[in-house]
């Protein structure tokens, strides 16, 4: 990934790191050392800081992800209207626990805290596709569109 | 670019006067929960029929934010005559289309009234709606948040017209005298917050719109923001005007394009015509705005970890000795209200203190919105009246639990607020009063539970979202929530004693006394709320190693 034109839109200025990190996780899903090395030496911000924000922020990751995201909401509205029962099929499904990849980085599964369409939970999201009042039944189903 | 006030006055009738009322119009929501339902679906079907009968004239499609009735979406409203659709599939557009050219009905599309056997057709009629008091969310069905020309010809920016006519003082003693308390999850008097910014030693100062939302099962401001986002820059622009600050920040989710879309997309149409930047309206009054998107971490919405966020560090708060309206943002006075307080900003000035002082309770002004969901009927964003009571809004406006079970309990204010037993529904919708009984409003998120919820997993889950989210600063709150959870599990499991209840509260409350921010302060609130209604629960758990709820308790139990 290209840093120089992430660097301009920002002007360097040290106050936009949280930003320009946000916008490498966003284009490449995950936050890898040399780039992180890089940003410390282009915007002289040391190193340990840069760490210090990245570990911080569940939106930003250290380690790669697999080609398919699923996320299951665990917002209060999705808990009460059934979301556990979904977690616990997607993970007997892809034998994955949240915050984690299978070995052929087809799925990584993660939970979260509510797109804010509670009215519709239980709500799961893979790559952006929002899959809305999931029923346990129709998980395995869903699932099988992801390659 | 408008450059005075009679110039924006007179496009304003130019817009309307080539606004043909009488040309129908469907109007498609696109709330996040109508997308996450196909909303974008319909709209595409929609306008492929109106070409296919080269019909794209006779027929105005307009996407709008969010109308509020989310778990019957994707839904659609169609002028002339206020015609509320429901549940709409891609098919349903070409029926849509040649009945509306009629200036007929689809009546199968329509709200149908158990109560009555009848079909409802016109929106103000539903009773979902019926109930409401839509004062800042009416307008969502006349706009597309993606045009400013659409909320000037609603009388947008008529306010920041006013107040520029009026001094900052005035303005600041208008919002002083609506009793406009802040609707983020504190209910501080914003006049006052104003004041104490305004009147603050250092010149340059700071506004922000803290569009953080970072609590679970709330999204009215992204529903205000993603249907209406210049009432939300008319208002800040106004507050800035009154504290006399030169730059303002959006402090906004990073996790929606679609959000920060259009919200960017307001901001620049904002500086485009001349409502950002310099000299507004020729009023001598300069003003920059910015976004900055949040990091995902619920404690990043709290006020000092919000604006050491802006300045690029980790969001961790700070003891407020000093208030943020004082020292914020690089040490200068930063305002910061939530979405919906600015956005009641603009109608405060228009109608005046009085009126809006004239809606609400003693200490709660104006209307409130609320993010209805859980257990019920009819979920989604509805705005009432201060002083509503819990019952009309779970049962007139809700339409009570939605699967045949019975109600245990309402939760009210997100992980920071309490559960609330049937009986307490009487209690109206009220800082003052809903803090009385425990369960503080928050930002105004209400999550039904029915009867196969078990309290006592409830209060653990709350703990289970909060230790996450603490920033792990201070002691009582990283390690409070850390051990109550432990305490709250063993009670789960069936090993918990009599004892346990004890340091249960014990800790709740040291955590409450001592924690550094209002995370931790107000952190203990579902367990103390449970504890205090639903008692019986978590003795049945301890005493009979019973659960007197269900549905999902296996998975705690493991």
């Amino acid at each position: 990934m290209e840093m120089q034109p992430l660097l301009d839109k920002y002007q360097a200025q040290p106050n936009a790191l949280i930003q320009i990190l946000l916008e490498i996780q966003h284009e490449r899903c995950w936050l890898s050392r040399e780039m992180l090395v890089e940003l410390s030496e282009r915007l002289n911000i040391p190193l340990n800081r840069i760490y210090h924000i990245a570990t911080f922020h569940k939106a930003m990751s250290l380690v790669p992800t697999a080609r398919h995201i699923i996320s299951v909401c665990m917002g209060t509205s999705c808990y009460v209207r059934g979301a556990p029962i979904v977690l616990e099929e997607v993970q007997k499904l892809t034998g994955l626990k949240p915050e984690e990849t299978d070995s052929e980085f087809r799925f990584s599964l993660e939970t979260f805290n509510c797109p804010g369409t509670c009215p519709v939970g239980p709500v799961m999201i893979i790559d952006g596709n929002h899959y809305t009042n999931v029923q346990v039944s129709r998980i395995e189903g869903i699932l099988a569109n992801y390659r | 670019m408008i450059r005075t006030i009679s110039e924006l006055e007179q496009f304003r009738s130019n817009l309307s006067a080539k606004k043909d009322s009488a040309r129908p119009c469907v109007v498609v929501c696109t709330g996040a929960s109508c997308q996450a339902l196909g909303a974008t679906g319909v709209i595409g079907a929609l306008r492929k029929e109106l070409e296919k009968h080269r019909l794209a004239n006779a027929v105005d499609i307009k996407e709008a934010g969010c109308l509020g009735f989310c778990n019957r979406g994707p839904l659609a409203v169609v002028h002339p005559g206020e015609l509320c659709y429901l549940g709409l599939t891609p098919d349903d557009a070409p029926e849509i289309v040649s009945q509306t050219l009629k200036g007929k009905l689809v009546e199968r599309l329509t709200y149908f009234d158990s109560a009555t056997g009848k079909n409802i057709p016109h929106l103000p009629d539903i009773p979902f709606y019926k109930a409401q008091t839509r004062i800042l969310s009416g307008n969502n069905a006349k706009i597309s948040p993606w045009s400013i020309d659409d909320y000037i010809s609603s009388g947008g920016y008529s306010a920041l017209a006013k107040a520029f006519s009026m001094t900052p003082e005035a303005v600041l003693s208008e919002i002083k005298k609506s009793n406009l308390r802040g609707r983020g999850g504190g209910g501080f008097p914003t006049g006052r917050k104003w004041e104490t910014a305004r009147n603050a030693a250092e010149p340059t100062k700071y506004v922000i719109v803290n569009a953080h939302e970072g609590e679970p099962a709330a999204f009215m401001d992204r529903s205000i923001l993603t249907g209406n986002p210049h009432s939300v820059l008319e208002g800040l622009i106004i507050g800035a005007y009154a504290i006399s600050a030169s730059r303002g920040f959006i402090y906004i989710r990073h996790d929606s394009l679609r959000l920060s879309d259009i919200v960017a997309n307001a901001v620049q149409q904002a500086r485009d015509y001349g409502f950002l930047g310099e000299n507004i309206l020729s009023s001598g009054f300069d003003f920059k705005l910015e976004l900055h998107k949040d990091i995902g971490i619920f404690v990043s919405g709290e006020s000092s970890a919000l604006m050491t966020a802006i300045e690029g560090r980790v969001p961790e708060p700070r003891p407020k000795y000093i208030r943020t309206s004082v020292s914020g943002i690089w040490g200068k006075p930063s305002n910061l209200n939530n979405v919906e307080t600015w956005a009641n900003v603009p109608l405060i000035i228009n109608k005046g203190a009085e009126w809006y002082a004239s809606i609400g309770t003693e200490g709660s002004k104006g209307t409130k919105l609320i993010s209805l969901s859980g257990n019920i009927t009819n979920a989604g964003v509805i705005e009432v009246p201060l002083g509503t009571s819990l019952r009309d809004i779970v049962y007139r406006i809700g339409g009570g639990v939605d699967n045949g079970k019975k109600l245990k309990a309402v939760h009210i204010g997100g992980p920071l607020g309490g559960s609330i037993p049937d009986k307490l529904l009487d209690t109206p919708l009220d800082f003052d009063e809903l803090s009385k009984i425990g369960a503080p409003m928050g930002a105004g998120g209400i999550t039904v539970m029915d009867e196969s919820i078990c309290m006592v997993d409830m209060a653990k889950y709350f703990l289970d979202f909060l230790s996450g989210e603490s920033c792990g600063k201070c002691v009582p709150c990283r390690e409070g929530l850390k051990q109550m959870r432990k305490i709250l599990d063993k009670i789960i499991k069936g090993k918990g004693s009599e004892q346990d209840l004890k340091l249960l509260l014990e800790i709740a409350e040291v955590t409450r006394d001592a924690s550094l921010c209002a995370l931790g302060r107000t952190a203990t609130n579902p367990v103390l709320s449970t504890l205090r209604y639903f008692k019986n629960e978590y003795e049945a758990h301890i005493n009979e190693k019973r659960c007197l709820g269900g549905g999902h308790h296996q998975v705690t139990k493991e």
